[in-house]
């Protein structure tokens, strides 16, 4: 097999599995670290320069880097990498020195953003620093989307979703609340250099059976938790269904609770196996005493006198198909009383106001066609980003899209090729600081996952705004934090300095190692010292033939748990711990820039002022 | 030396031998050997050897001298019973602990410096006893915890690592052993883990003494330019003459080797040695031809390494030429004989004192 270029920023951003799994690659074992040593700010700005809301996130992330920890193929939980990240946001001290400064004089460009949710924050966020004037267009009196209309406030106090929309509204957005896009072509008119459209997925799915519009009781999840935000519904039945199980149905019945629902259950079509709702958001639910019913399919909504009364359910079970498509088998009907229904089972996005004329490609389900990698459509000058691009995603995702689409207003504006991707970087520096230490706490340690405390069940359904978790404290944090297995310091091997000694073969608690002639792929992983269990997910790395026999070093990164044994017992150094920090750039930045902030220009002025008033003295 | 232990998470598709027992379980404690020491990959082998072998580990006792190589029981085998001697006399312990309980396993780990100097009298009258154990020499040329002095195993020209060259003649453990009558003796390296492990099998299977000399190179004092036991050296010289591998009883005998190729010998558990690739005129049975063998392969400057002579095993399986078999000692444990049959009592003592008389 070939050797591996570790000089690629990609092979060891793959053994930072947390890192390679975010969709917007927070540096997390970092941002850990920093937390362990109790740099809580820091650990905030280093979150919020690449996920942009690391209090919200670290709410209601979707947490896209927990199942894919290391941690859990090896003690079957991951690091608590979410809430370790709401640790840095509740500690922190103050972070406006630490923004970036805007530019007093602008660039002369003008973007205009739809919809003041998530991805649009995050383009006004990247291009507010550059000099441009951003303008974000919200059909709702409040910003936020999605964020503030659908995330209940159990779950995100109110506080921590303004501080940090106001954190960029406050670098100058041009925010026009109630003033809701009703023609793009319109805005084409209008003197804008480039549009981004995150007008999100508003549209909640329906559910077309009979009796559906014969009362005034049954809601569209999303539109009736918008209702509860803005103070429109304060109350509910006694009685409520709530047809799917996805996130938004968690939330839904939950939020009914607190309502004054007394029986409040879920009705899931197939079994728990098959639920959408991420394990975690079930798990409170169920803590909340929802019941969950599987395998009813809903068949109608029976309405007597214009008033909802239950709802008729097929009692199903599944087999696959001859196409392997799982198929239901209807065993008998089950008629459920409620007083109010609430359709959780999904949503789309919207696009009656753009126009079909104006060189945007619609696909057959009539979403613009949007390109992956520069988030334009077919008209120059429009990108879309968030939930809008290819329907519902998470919030991590959209701050992304952001970020990409920054990317590509900025080369547009400047007339550059949006298909030439500004490269990653990588830093690789040695960990070493004596003879066997390191500047990480390199043990394995083998404490179990801290379990996030919740407040008392009855006194958390007094208000709708009781914030059910509470946040690790500091001992529950120290201990936390030692979970991480700080992947990103590698095990950074010399081929020319090894004297295949063993030593690192025979320490290594996980068997990742290997010396051996090499082979063809199929005949090297089959002579490993441990056979490979996540391959090719989990790379090998590949060394250079070493120089004594000329047979080759392997390592699967898959289990390794960075604990630096193979460098401490390696006598020629050819192991080393390398802190690999991936470089991200940012539009209008190349990989490890950052913009000057409101702190450092003073700190620089400063010194600038001191130098001169010294020279003046002499 | 590391701050941390090794961590006890490990592989989740490990396996475990017969007693449910893994790999790791056959661990001992943290190295504090110099990183990279040859003794550490020894150490490995071992481990590897006695989980393949489905030994459980209170039944082995574990013996040592003095230097880097006495420290290294230590570090296998944490449940079996150790004894760390002094200088030199780990065979007279091990043959007090192999004449009080013939059940245990005996393996003793001692170095050139250990065996070949202070404690050549002792390694001399071991082999000649033939107690049943496993002789480790981890043979590195120099002594390594006094700051690397030559040994005296260490090679004419050889260079120690501040320039001076050795003069003095090296005794040879291997020829020594042949010399003295061993029924096992093996030379390996410590890099070379494939050819080590099969013959620790071995060796812990034969009854009688077995030797094994393992080159284990010393990375702080001996492994530079000039010296003949440094990893390049031993690469550069190494020649696996024979290729022995361990066949455990009830095991079918491979078939796979070409006829004329292979040669197995029986060990007396009913284990078996199958040589392979062994040159025409080699028997690694015929004690005088392996000798002249090995002494020629060291004037064409060869390190000669494989499983070099082994004595067949009577026809019942047994061997009445080692210790137990000489002295005619009780086939039980000490521990488990009648008090009455250990100390019969003043008569019986007033008795013998009486035939000296």
């Amino acid at each position: 097999m070939k050797p591996t270029d570790t000089a690629d920023p990609r092979h060891y951003h793959r053994v930072v599995d947390c890192q390679w799994g975010c969709p917007a690659h927070t540096n997390v074992p970092e941002y850990i670290r920093l937390i362990a040593n109790g740099h809580y700010t820091e650990s905030y700005l280093l979150n919020r320069k690449s996920n942009v809301f690391p209090g919200i996130l670290g709410r209601t992330c979707d947490r896209p880097c927990e199942p894919v920890c290391r941690r859990v193929r090896l003690d079957g939980e991951p690091v608590a990498i979410c809430r370790l990240k709401r640790v840095a946001a509740d500690l922190r001290d103050d972070i406006t020195g630490h923004l970036p400064a805007i530019p007093q004089r602008k660039n002369g460009r003008r973007i205009a953003c739809v919809g003041a949710g998530a991805a649009s924050l995050t383009v006004a966020n990247d291009l507010l620093p550059l000099g441009y004037e951003v303008t974000i267009f919200e059909k709702l009196a409040r910003p936020g989307g999605l964020m503030w209309t659908n995330i209940p406030e159990f779950r995100l106090p109110a506080r921590v979703l303004w501080e940090e929309i106001d954190q960029i509204l406050d670098m100058g957005v041009d925010l026009r609340l109630n003033a809701p896009v009703d023609s793009l072509a319109a805005l084409l008119e209008e003197d804008y250099d480039a549009v981004f459209i995150g007008s999100g997925a508003p549209k909640g799915k329906e559910l077309k059976l009979p009796g559906r519009w014969d009362s005034e009781q049954v809601h569209i999840g999303i539109d009736w938790l918008e209702s509860v935000r803005f103070g429109h519904v304060t109350e509910c039945g006694e009685r409520v269904l709530v047809i799917g199980v996805g996130n938004t149905a968690m939330d839904c019945c939950r939020t009914a609770q607190r309502l004054g629902a007394k029986k409040v259950r879920v009705m899931a079509r197939k079994t728990k196996p098959y639920f959408k709702a991420s394990p975690w958001e079930l798990d409170d639910a169920i803590e909340e005493q929802v019941e969950i019913l599987e395998n009813h399919s809903p068949s109608r909504f029976i309405v007597e006198e214009g008033r909802l009364v239950a709802m008729e359910f097929d009692r199903v079970t599944w087999s696959p198909g001859d196409d392997g498509r799982l198929r239901a088998t209807v065993h008998d009907t089950r008629v459920i009383e409620c007083d109010e229904v609430i359709l959780a089972i999904g949503q789309d996005t919207a696009f009656p106001w753009i126009e079909r004329d104006i060189g945007i490609d619609f696909n057959r389900w009539e979403m613009p066609v949007v390109d992956k990698a520069t988030f334009m459509t077919s008209r120059a000058g429009v990108f879309v980003g968030g939930d809008a691009a290819w329907g519902p995603e998470n919030i991590i995702w959209a701050v992304e899209h952001g970020h990409q689409a920054a990317i590509s207003i900025h080369a547009y504006c400047e007339d550059r090729p949006l298909t030439d991707r500004p490269p990653e970087g990588m830093n690789l520096v040695s960990q070493k600081m004596g003879l066997h230490e390191w500047s990480y706490s390199n043990d394995y340690d083998e404490a179990e996952r801290v379990k996030m405390r919740h407040v008392d069940l009855q006194e958390r359904f007094r208000r709708l705004d009781i914030e059910v978790e509470e946040g690790f404290d500091i001992e529950q944090t120290l201990t936390e934090v030692e979970r991480c297995l700080n992947c990103d310091i590698q095990t950074h091997f010399e081929a020319n300095l090894c004297i295949e000694c063993d030593a690192c073969i025979d320490i290594c608690p996980l068997d990742c190692l290997t010396i051996a002639r090499n082979g063809p792929e199929e005949d090297l992983t089959r002579r490993l010292t441990a056979p490979l269990l996540n391959y090719p997910e989990e790379p090998l790395f590949i060394s250079e033939e070493l120089p004594q026999t000329g047979r080759i070093m392997v390592k699967d990164e898959d289990l390794c748990v960075h604990c630096g044994l193979c460098a401490e017992r390696c006598p020629t150094a050819a192991w080393d711990m390398r802190k690999s920090d991936l470089l991200v750039p940012y539009a209008g930045l190349g990989a490890g820039e950052s913009h000057p902030t409101l702190l450092s220009l003073a700190m620089a002025g400063a010194a600038g002022e001191a130098a001169a008033a010294s020279g003046a003295e002499r | 030396m590391s701050h941390i232990r090794k961590p006890r998470v490990h592989h989740p598709g490990l396996a475990r031998n017969r007693l449910g027992l893994t790999r790791r379980d056959y661990e001992g404690a943290m190295s504090t050997l110099c990183a990279g020491c040859g003794h550490d990959s020894i150490t490995a082998a071992i481990i590897e050897a006695f989980w393949e072998l489905e030994i459980a580990p209170h039944e082995v006792a574990k013996t040592s001298g003095i230097g880097c190589s006495g420290k290294t029981p230590t570090y296998f085998l944490k449940e079996a019973h150790g004894f760390n001697g002094v200088h030199g006399r780990m065979p007279s312990i091990t043959t007090g602990a192999h004449a009080a309980n013939r059940d245990l396993v005996c393996i003793g780990v001692s170095g050139d410096g250990d065996s070949l100097s202070i404690g050549m009298g002792q390694f001399a009258h071991v082999v000649r006893r033939n107690v049943d154990m496993l002789y480790i020499i981890e043979n590195n040329g120099v002594y390594g915890l006094t700051k690397g002095q030559f040994s005296a195993s260490a090679d004419v020209g050889s260079k120690a690592k501040r320039g001076q060259v050795n003069r003095e003649h090296p005794i040879d453990s291997v020829l020594l052993a042949l010399n003295l009558g061993a029924g096992f003796v093996a030379r390996s390296f410590s890099g070379d883990k494939e050819q080590l492990v099969p013959i620790l099998k071995a060796g812990l299977r034969h009854r009688g003494f077995a030797l094994i000399d393992v080159i284990s190179p010393c990375v702080t004092f001996n492994d530079h330019h000039g010296s003949t036991k440094s990893y390049q050296y031993t690469r550069d010289h190494y020649n696996r003459l024979v290729y022995a591998d361990f066949v455990p009883p009830a095991h079918e005998i491979a078939a796979t080797y070409e006829s004329g190729d292979a040669r197995t010998v029986k060990l007396h558990d009913g284990s078996a040695i199958t040589f392979r690739k062994v040159p025409g005129d080699y028997d690694p049975t015929d004690r005088d031809r392996v000798y002249g063998y090995i002494r020629e392969r060291q004037r064409s400057g060869e390190v000669a390494t494989g499983l070099l002579y082994v004595e067949p095993a009577l026809e019942d399986g047994g061997n009445a030429s080692d210790f137990h078999g000489i002295q005619g000692t009780v086939p039980e444990p000490l521990t488990e004989c009648a008090f009455e049959d250990l100390c019969p009592g003043a008569d019986a003592l007033a008795k013998l004192q009486g035939r000296f008389r």
